[in-house]
């Protein structure tokens, strides 16, 4: 009669250690990933990567500067729609919402959220490049700002309802009227959170490359004003890794470890510090 | 501290607290005025984009109407556009993505739910987390000069030689292919089922697992038979979520599906997905007709996502709701 009960043990055992395999096998997908380009992209960086313009096909050299200051102009006008819209959207919903509309803006929220990025690139591209007759940094930073709104929406009001009644209640009983007691009280008290969620939106959207395929398009040269095509870091990580020549992939290795670099640091930071603030206003 | 100047404002002029009332009540009107709009913007952005796909398509719907999803032939040359490559290398992916995927993460999530001590369990899930916010492109990047020759060097071969008999596994191997594709999109979705599918292992209240535990049941079969059948309808709302990332994935998959519009039934071939042709094909489409095919292949893919994701609330609602009430 011992049989079936080393069968189950056996089982159990068994089964466990697959499954930890599995969790073995997902966590190190992460360390592999940054392990590969720390060991391919640690020595192609250096101060030209950072300072100049790439070089032409044939020659050795040159930089992503063009990249890394249109990406950095890309989030800035991704930030004046995504933000704006987002926040004062997640305080609607959060706040004043009633329910019908509060309903439908919630979930055309979730519908946005879901719309994939590819199809943003397309929205942006017939609003905007078929408006104006040609690509530009304004369309990249359209279709990033779009892709931000949801994610801001629902961090600014997550972290809106996290916060207790008793400060609402408390503003209240001191006379306050209603706005003054979102916008002196409960939105302070959520601040951290809403900020850090904002944050997390914008290195979302700096690593998205289809949605700038075709408008913000690219550019080997500086990108003056907002109304040209401007290169931007992972449109030039993708060009440049199914480019034939040796000496652009590692190009493309060294700018991919630039981009995790900060994606990751971002992230890591913002999850530290809304961890914290939800047991804080848990607490 | 900023309370105090209402509060001082309404103690100190008792004769004009109703009008400063009635002032104030009118600022909650206009507060609740501009977030409104700017919540309704949402909306209409929504719209727009729908509006914008669907007119966007015009050409084509009418020159082919529904036989767009049917066609075979996609021939911007000739003005010949059918959409059925594009929507197999897209499905077919993406199954690929789940079958590798579903029973990697599922198992990763009821390691970290059950038997990882909790500590532990938040650190690796931070770190799985971690991965969702890697971009695309990197994936890609990696793909491509890693995953690809892996796929042709080692598990071609070995999948040619024990399950060749099948036409699925029957060709030559370059290695961008839709294993390729699907074997990305597995890792790239790994992140959603797994930490959807603890939470919600986790949300199993104790006492189903106590029952069991009591009755004799080992660790694992309580696991198995109690806790994963409990929380399997928010498990299978993480996996319509994977899904979802899955068939609009774009860069990666570009990066490494080899872009052939043709449909083979090899996994070991070349193909293209919805999202891939739009990359590929739009900054350098030739005439409007072109263009119209590319925006009606993206207004495909967007019912498809957001049928899926919708599923997927709707089943993740489900459970959170069962053990909410429980």
């Amino acid at each position: 009669m011992n049989s079936p009960r080393t069968r189950r043990r056996m089982t159990n055992i068994v089964m466990f250690a697959i499954t930890g395999a599995c969790t073995l096998g997902a966590v190190s997908v992460l360390f592999f990933i940054l392990g590969y380009l720390l060991w391919q992209g640690g020595h192609a960086l250096n101060l030209d990567f950072f300072t100049k313009l790439p070089a032409p096909v044939g020659e050795t050299g040159g930089g992503f500067a063009n990249a890394i200051l249109g990406s950095a102009k890309l989030l800035v006008l991704a930030s004046l729609i995504g933000i704006p819209i987002g926040f004062l959207g997640g305080v609607y919903l959060a706040e004043f919402g009633g329910t019908t509309p509060a309903f439908v803006v919630r979930y055309t929220t979730d519908l946005l959220n879901g719309v994939p990025s590819i199809v943003m690139g397309i929205f942006a591209y017939r609003i905007v490049v078929v408006t104006m007759g040609h690509f530009s940094t304004l369309a990249g930073g359209i279709a990033l700002g779009v892709m931000m709104i949801p994610i801001a929406v629902r961090s600014t009001e997550e972290f809106l309802r996290a916060v207790p009644n008793t400060l609402r209640e408390g503003a209240l009983a001191l006379g306050a009227t209603k706005w003054r007691a979102v916008a002196t009280v409960v939105i302070p008290a959520a601040l951290p959170g809403i900020i850090t969620g904002i944050l997390l939106a914008l290195a979302r959207v700096a690593g998205e490359t289809a949605p700038l395929l075709f408008t913000a398009f690219g550019n080997l040269f500086w990108s003056p004003g907002w109304n040209q095509p401007t290169a931007s870091l992972p449109d030039t990580i993708f060009k440049y890794a199914i480019a034939p020549y040796e000496d652009w992939h590692q190009q493309a290795w060294a700018a991919g470890l630039v981009l995790l670099t900060l994606v990751l640091v971002v992230n890591i930071a913002a999850r530290f510090i809304l961890r914290r603030q939800r047991r804080d206003l848990r607490g | 501290m900023p309370l105090s100047s209402t509060v001082a404002a309404n103690a100190g002029a008792p004769r004009r607290v109703r009008p400063l009332a009635r002032r104030l009540q009118r600022g909650d009107q206009i507060a609740h005025l501009i977030t409104l709009i700017f919540a309704a913007t949402i909306f209409i952005v929504t719209a727009l984009l729908f509006y914008e796909l669907y007119t966007g398509a015009l050409l084509t719907r009418q020159k082919f109407g529904w036989s767009f999803l049917s066609g075979t032939t996609w021939d911007p040359v000739a003005l010949e556009f059918g959409a059925l490559p594009f929507i197999y290398g897209t499905l077919v992916t993406s199954a690929l993505a789940l079958i590798i995927g579903v029973p990697l993460g599922v198992g990763a999530a009821i390691f970290l739910a059950e038997l990882a001590p909790l500590g532990v369990s938040d650190g690796l899930a931070f770190i799985i987390e971690l991965l969702a916010a890697v971009p695309s492109v990197i994936y890609g990047l990696l793909a491509i000069f890693t995953l690809v020759p892996f796929l042709r060097d080692y598990v071609a071969p070995l999948l040619q030689s024990t399950l060749g008999f099948l036409p699925l596994f029957q060709g030559q191997s370059y290695g961008v292919s839709l294993l390729a594709g699907g074997s990305i999109l597995a890792i790239m979705v790994l992140p959603f089922i797994i930490s959807i599918s603890r939470e919600v292992l986790l949300a199993v209240p104790r006492e189903q697992r106590e029952a069991s535990l009591a009755l004799g049941a080992t660790q694992w079969e309580t696991t198995w038979n109690v806790v994963v059948p409990y929380a399997k309808a928010g498990i299978i709302g993480s996996i319509f979520l994977a899904l979802a990332r899955a068939l609009g994935e774009t860069m990666a998959v570009t990066m490494v599906i080899g872009n052939d519009p043709r449909i083979n039934l090899s996994v070991f071939a070349p193909g293209y997905s919805i999202a891939a042709a739009i990359a590929n094909e739009f900054s350098e489409a030739t005439g409007d007709m072109h263009i119209s095919a590319l925006i009606e292949l993206g207004f495909v893919l967007f019912c498809i996502t957001i049928a899926v994701n919708a599923v997927a609330r709707l089943l993740i609602l489900t459970t959170t709701r069962k053990s909410g009430a429980t």
